[in-house]
């Protein structure tokens, strides 16, 4: 492999040969896709390359992986591919180079927000309030979330709009939808096709650990997200604030959300650190690891925040708390957080295309 | 000469399927296994690697396969292809033991997948591993691990000792370091000796030079000629090897499933002077690949070169290589190193020959040439419609017949009658069952039935 190669022509080249072969057929989406074409498009390089979930089945089956001399390595073609498109698309672009790649940044973006939001507690502390309102009014607190998520949302909805003309994504039907949710929901193409999981942590041997640990990470950020939206719709619908008791919406879903993120953030981290780095896109192991560790970070202040209530904790745990989650907000666009918005993308966009094999 | 650490109830030479169905068969009925791989880790399963199927007998749908293949039918299609060049009662037993073979497979880690794109006339007589050969290999030798077999890689054997009726020990050369291992009971499943080119050569004429060989590069057959001198009996033609027309850039080892070429039928063929020289319409394509090789490496210079026009280019599997394209007759012909004016006349001959009618790529459609010498008897469209393509095809190699001769128990004999610790699976006795031609997914089933064979032998001969 020749290093002045781009992501594009390398995986173009690893694909032409991997066409004629088809052995992996069975894995996941990406091989019944990749019939449709016999020379690939920029587009549907793309697509591939989100459509492909790392599992590494197709490397380990692989007859022709080095040394042989056709060198593939599909799972890190893909990921090269998908990376890049996910900084390409991204705007602006030099901020998802950055924080994709390096782990070092998002540490830095974390140690301004949490010395900003110490300064901000110090600053703005309102005269009344219960629990963390006593250190942060809820107004203040909406004032500067709510920016900061819904901003990096529309940069991250610009780009999907982007990703979706690239791959000449169509009309978008129920039936696309509830195919593609499906698919995520169960993480199927973590499956290995004959669902026993897919090759990470221990070689060519098959595990469900990672697709645990993703699910147990994606359900609790859900989770949490859950408590959240429960949280505002009970202050302003029903003019219940903060604190809320365990046994309250927030609570319900917050605390276990909160315990499986950490779990999963855990087991990923782990995993991470077993499995052979060249199968993926190198370039962002320490930006990947970062974000996994930024993740854990955002569930074990909340619960700590939680376990903290009532004791002079509270002030430092909220400022170290509101941090995290501010940095993940505004990083949304520009770290590994876009993967799921591109998957999602990918796999909508291929249950509109249907199964080329089943024609 | 160092020996190898401990006695071994079982020594497998080779680390293919029917080694490690061998080995793993033993060592589950108690016997310590020890697997001489003589590939390094990375090269490991011969020419198993390169494989995708299975060919099974079954009474009724049976994942991943549908409907149902007998017996009967099953050993129709083998004498099909063998022309009657088998053995009918070892025939018959791979076949019925096939059925069984599938779940064992299962057992042991190889998980299948419906018949890839492409391959959907093989459906029902034919189980596809999912993700192919290797991924087969990868299970058994986890399998093999899990069950506490030792594995030797890059553990080339150069001698089988035999003294009377009894093999007493092997001469191995371990990453360069030669050892003696003994054991009370030994498998040879080493494949056969299409790598060793010389001896192809020596087969084959010079010409044998010019082939490629589309498996393993350690398959020389090292094994096989320390048997044959040792006076085993012996099975197969000397002189031949399974070959098909490949694309002519693949490389000379290795080059597996992506170096085959679908478009012969949808082309014209000419040889090194331009000529066409048989008829590339004769039949639907996976009757025919097999006899290319053949065909191809019987002309000049062992090449031929597979011409199409684009109305053709979408017709037939993607290539490895993409194909060399050009606007004119006479250019492709000049960019393939070919004499254009000779193609020209031969491509103006064949165009004149062809007929109107439909055309329907996948039967036969009886659209035949009409008065010319070397006829095309299906699929004959004229090549007319520019960009033109071109393919170089050169005869690949996928295996030799010669192989050592069997008894139902995988017995290896001398004339003086059987060895009594010794066993042969795979490619290495497949020559007793596939004497001539080849039948998809077949060597996968000796080398699993007979692999399970010689394991359960050599188990119950040590306990």
């Amino acid at each position: 492999m020749s290093l002045d190669l781009t992501p594009g022509a390398e995986a173009r080249r690893q694909i032409e040969i991997c066409n004629a072969c088809r052995y992996c057929e069975g894995f996941c989406a990406v091989f019944p896709a990749m019939t449709r074409n016999k020379a690939f498009a920029d587009g549907d390089l793309t697509q591939l390359a989100n459509l492909c979930h790392n599992c590494r089945g197709c490397y380990y089956a692989c007859q022709y992986t080095e040394p042989h001399e056709f060198a593939l390595n599909i799972p890190a073609a893909l990921a090269e591919v998908r990376v890049e498109s996910w900084e390409r698309l991204a705007r602006p672009q030099a901020f998802a180079r950055v924080f994709q790649t390096q782990g070092v940044a998002m540490a830095g973006l974390l140690v301004v927000a949490l010395a900003w939001f110490f300064w901000a507690l110090t600053l703005w502390r309102p005269e009344t309030g219960a629990g963390f309102y006593a250190h942060l009014a809820h107004n203040t607190l909406v004032m500067i979330f709510l920016p900061a998520f819904v901003l990096p949302l529309a940069l991250v909805a610009l780009s999907v709009r982007d990703y979706w003309r690239e791959v000449g994504g169509g009309r978008v039907r129920l039936a696309h939808l509830l195919r593609a949710f499906d698919q995520a929901a169960r993480m199927k193409n973590l499956s290995g096709g004959h669902g026993e999981g897919c090759n990470f942590e221990e070689g060519d041997r098959f595990t469900h650990r990672r697709r645990i640990y993703h699910q147990l990470m994606m359900y609790g950020f859900l989770l949490c997200f859950a408590a959240t939206a429960s949280g505002t719709v009970m202050h302003y619908a029903l003019g219940w604030e903060a604190p809320y008791p365990l046994l309250s919406l927030p609570k319900l879903f917050g605390v276990p959300g909160g315990l499986m993120m950490v779990a999963g953030a855990l087991g990923l981290g782990v995993l991470k650190l077993r499995a052979d780095p060249a199968l993926g896109a190198a370039r962002v192991w320490g930006g990947e690891m970062a974000f996994i560790l930024l993740l854990g970070g955002v569930a074990l202040t909340g619960l700590a925040l939680y376990a903290a209530t009532g004791t002079g904790l509270v002030g430092p745990l909220l400022a170290t708390h509101l941090a995290t989650v501010m940095v993940l907000f505004l990083l949304m666009p520009f770290s590994k957080m876009v993967h799921g918005f591109f998957r999602l993308a990918a796999l909508v966009a291929e249950a509109g295309k249907g199964n080329p094999l089943r024609k | 000469m160092k020996d190898w650490p401990g006695l071994f109830d079982l020594a497998v030479v080779g680390g293919g399927n029917a080694a490690l169905c061998a080995a793993i068969t033993a060592a589950k009925a108690g016997a310590s296994v020890l697997i001489l791989e003589g590939a390094p880790r990375a090269y490991r399963g011969g020419n198993s690697r390169h494989t995708r199927n299975f060919r099974c007998m079954h009474q009724g749908p049976m994942f991943p396969l549908t409907g149902r293949y007998e017996e009967d039918e099953y050993l129709d299609d083998l004498m099909l292809v063998t022309k009657g060049k088998t053995d009918e009662s070892l025939a018959r037993l791979a076949i019925r033991s096939s059925e069984d073979c599938l779940p064992w497979m299962m057992d042991h880690g190889v998980r299948f997948q419906p018949s890839l794109s492409g391959t959907l006339s093989l459906s029902r007589t034919n189980a596809f591993f999912l993700g192919g050969g290797k991924a087969l290999v990868n299970a058994y030798y986890n399998t093999a691990a899990d069950l506490g077999i030792k594995i030797a890689y890059e553990a080339q054997v150069q001698h089988v000792h035999r003294e009377g009726d009894r093999i007493t020990h092997l001469e191995v050369v371990v990453a360069g370091q030669p050892l003696t291992v003994k054991a009370r009971a030994f498998v040879l499943a080493s494949g056969g000796f299409q790598a060793d080119l010389d001896w192809l050569a020596r087969a084959w004429g010079p010409a044998a030079r010019n082939f490629l060989i589309r498996g393993t590069p350690y398959n020389r057959g090292v094994v096989l000629r320390d048997m044959l001198d040792q006076g085993a009996e012996s099975v197969g033609d000397p002189t031949q090897c399974h070959a098909v027309a490949i694309d002519g850039r693949a490389p000379k080892y290795d080059g597996g499933i992506v170096t085959r070429l679908d478009c012969v039928p949808f082309s014209i063929v000419v040889n090194r002077d331009g000529d066409r020289f048989y008829d590339e319409g004769e039949d639907v394509w996976p009757k025919r690949y097999a006899i290319w090789g053949r065909l191809v490496a019987a002309q000049p210079d062992q090449v031929g070169y597979a011409l199409i026009d684009s109305k053709s280019v979408d017709l037939f599997m993607p290539s490895v290589f993409p194909a060399v394209k050009a606007d004119t007759i006479e250019g492709l012909a000049q960019e393939m190193g070919l004499d254009p004016k000779a193609v020209r006349r031969t491509v103006d001959l064949f165009n004149a020959a062809c007929r109107p009618g439909p055309f329907h790529p996948t039967e036969l459609d009886g659209l035949r040439t009409e008065g010319l010498k070397v006829p095309k008897t299906n699929w004959a469209w004229p090549l007319e419609t520019p960009p033109f393509y071109g393919y170089q095809l050169r005869p690949g190699v996928t295996f030799t017949y010669l192989g050592l001769k069997v008894d139902a128990r995988a017995q290896v004999h001398t004339p003086t009658g059987p060895i009594r610790n010794l066993w042969a699976a795979g490619e290495i006795m497949a020559g007793s069952i596939l004497g001539q031609g080849y039948l998809a997914g077949f060597g996968m089933t000796i080398g699993t039935v007979f692999g399970r064979i010689a394991g359960k032998e050599a188990a119950a001969h040590v306990a």
